[in-house]
């Protein structure tokens, strides 16, 4: 099912949560909806539901080409997965699974057997046969969490919203989770479309990743796309740690923290004051300088962060600047606080101040 | 508490396991100290009704309490107060949830109205409610053509025992109401449901628990009460007569054995009763702890 949604406004009072916000959701993909709180990624998400109704004035939304604007939640026949998974208290996992089929009109509602029958093939779906007959207050946060998503599933949905589906895990469930519906994904190719604001979440699960800010989107493409080619500062500051620095641009020439360098190509033609970024994994660490134009610096301090080593290094023009390098380089170089480095940066981005 | 209290605690938490081990001490004194509070209060001076009772014979004792002046009182107490919390039971439900789930101006003083059948004097109540329903009276004047006789019937009785069961439904209710969970019924409607469907399968279970008690808080008060009934009743043997009237009308002819009597069975069969409200009520709550995250 290809999701599309045109000119979408929504306002709450006095705040603007979504602004003119026109997106599409190709069928069978799986896309992440990224941003910080407050940004509209989950009033999104609840539009696309039927949850919440966007402005008068907004244009439709479209299922398959076909407008579902004026259709209700129930009507739009859409999976959701609640952030604190809405579980039915007073039922066991079995009813909560059964749930949607049961409420079905009975000319439309599946026999007892074959109702019994789906919520047996949910329960080996989500990896939780023999815990059909437990409460929800007896599962640990995965497994309801997995329970939300075999409910969610158990109509056969042909859209899958999830909102931030992994948001109150622990680290380690939070990632086996992230595989495990990656795989699940792969094998039901249900088109779906989940909220978070974990840039890892995004990055490593979505087939494309659409980065929201103040009611608006600030690029839609591919993990690669936002984390490597950001098109805006936003962007490049919330999608991976990153150095700033003001900079300017003249003559196709860019020069930021005592450096010149060449302008990157999309920059060639503009001059004046720039914002300049690099990623910590971009900055390249050496003792000697190697040919290239690099900054010197001393190490000011340092943390083996498990498999990569973060540096602070103090420029010469007395710029803070944060770099990544392995363990491996870490030991070649043999650092320690204090010693003179030079710092040649990579992948820099540029944004005129003007934009 | 001595060397011996203590060690006799122990075992007596040894052998109901009724202790766990937890960072506040004092499981010991705060039992005594229930108990001790409850003995003066309610299980000595009730106690001495049964004593009382024992003076009369088995058959003197059945004879009391099936003298048809007090079987008819009995049927009507237990009928007026289980249909007054009935009535508050679904009334009080949507007094609740209308206070819970929407605003609009005035609220607040009606929620400052559920309270007063609680703060007012009984027998200023049993005043008012016989002026407003007697064939004169506002509502009285109303319900007459339509051949409804509300004061000094059986109708008046339930009329005021409703009146007072009113609060224990709507404010055992409430917080129930503003603890759901509105994702739960936003679940419900992506699955399918209704709102009939989610009303009486999501929001209704979830809350019957508290409806329950607040049932029983009504029903119990409505079966004690004796201010508000005694001027609406009209207090006619056979018809109007609740059983609390019956039992001052004994003690005023100085049958103390009779009253008590009559007294015991109202106990035994309202502690009976809530017993069973209580167990249907932890029965229907035991999986609906919080969901901890």
């Amino acid at each position: 099912m290809k999701i599309e949604l045109r000119n979408i406004s929504k306002t709450f009072g006095s705040f603007r949560a979504l602004n003119d916000v026109s997106l599409s959701v190709e069928s069978g993909e799986l896309l992440a909806l990224l941003g910080p709180s407050g940004s509209g990624k989950t009033t999104l998400l609840r539009i696309i539901a039927g949850l919440e109704d966007a402005d008068l004035g907004s244009g439709p939304i479209l299922f398959d080409g076909v407008s579902v604007s004026d259709r209700r939640v129930r009507e739009r026949k859409v999976g959701f997965v609640f952030q604190h998974y809405a579980l039915f208290r007073h039922m066991t996992v079995a009813k909560n699974i059964a749930f949607g089929l049961e409420v079905r009109p009975r000319c439309e509602r599946p026999s007892r057997v074959e109702i019994r029958r789906r919520v047996r093939e949910l329960l080996e779906l989500v990896q939780l046969e023999g815990l059909a007959n437990r409460y929800p207050c007896q599962l640990s946060g995965g497994q309801r969490q997995r329970v939300a998503l075999a409910r969610a599933l158990a109509l056969k949905p042909t859209v899958l919203l999830l909102d931030e589906p992994f948001g109150a895990l622990d680290a380690k469930v939070r990632k086996e989770l992230r595989n495990w519906l990656r795989r699940l994904h792969n094998e039901i190719h249900v088109t779906s479309v989940f909220v978070t604001h974990d840039q890892d979440e995004a990055l490593e699960l979505a087939d494309r990743v659409v980065v929201t800010n103040l009611g608006k989107i600030e690029q839609i493409g591919t993990p690669d796309e936002v984390f490597h080619y950001p098109e805006s500062e936003f962007v490049m500051n919330f999608v991976g740690d990153v150095n700033r620095f003001h900079g300017r641009l003249e003559d196709g020439k860019l020069c930021f923290a005592d450096l010149w360098l060449e302008a990157p190509e999309d920059r060639d033609g503009t001059s004046g004051p720039a914002r300049v970024f690099v990623r910590p994994h971009d900055l390249d660490v050496d003792i000697r300088p190697n040919g290239t134009p690099s900054l010197r610096a001393l190490v000011a301090d340092m943390h083996s962060a498990g498999p990569v080593v973060r540096l602070v290094l103090r420029s010469e023009g007395g710029h803070t600047l944060f770099a990544e390098i392995s363990q491996a380089r870490y030991r070649k170089l043999g650092l320690r606080a204090g010693s003179a480095v030079c710092v040649t940066p990579h992948n820099v981005r540029v944004f005129p101040d003007s934009s | 508490m001595s060397q011996g209290g203590g060690r006799r605690a122990r075992t007596l938490n040894r052998a109901f396991a009724l202790k766990r081990h937890s960072v506040l001490p004092g499981f010991g004194w705060t039992l005594g100290c229930t108990l001790l509070y409850l003995c003066l209060l309610v299980l000595i001076p009730l106690s001495l009704l049964f004593f009382r009772t024992a003076g009369l014979g088995w058959s003197d004792f059945w004879s009391a309490v099936t003298a048809p002046r007090v079987a008819a009182s009995f049927k009507l107490s237990f009928a007026a107060s289980g249909l007054g919390a009935a009535l508050n039971a679904v009334f009080g439900f949507i007094v609740a949830w209308t206070l819970v789930r929407y605003s609009f101006p005035g609220k607040r003083l009606i929620d400052a109205t559920v309270d007063l059948p609680f703060a007012l004097p009984t027998a200023v109540s049993g005043i008012a409610l016989t002026t407003v329903y007697s064939r004169t009276g506002w509502i009285g004047q109303l319900l007459e053509p339509l051949g409804i006789q509300a004061a000094f019937t059986p109708v008046g009785v339930t009329v005021a025992l409703t009146f007072v069961g009113l609060p224990f439904v709507v404010r055992a209710v409430q917080p129930a109401l503003q603890d759901l969970d509105p994702e739960a019924e936003e679940a419900a409607a992506t699955l399918g449901a209704g709102r009939w469907q989610t009303f009486y399968r999501v929001i209704l279970p979830t809350v019957m628990p508290a409806l329950l008690t607040g049932f029983a808080l009504a029903f119990a008060r409505a079966l004690g009460e004796y201010g508000s009934v005694v001027f609406i009743s009209g207090n006619m043997p056979m018809r109007t007569e609740i059983v609390p009237l019956l039992i001052v009308s004994e003690l005023e002819q100085y049958d103390y054995q009779g009253a008590a009597a009559i007294a015991v069975v109202m106990l035994v069969a309202s502690f009976v009763i809530l017993l069973l409200i209580n167990l249907l009520q932890w029965w229907g709550a035991r999986h609906q702890r919080r969901e901890g995250v």
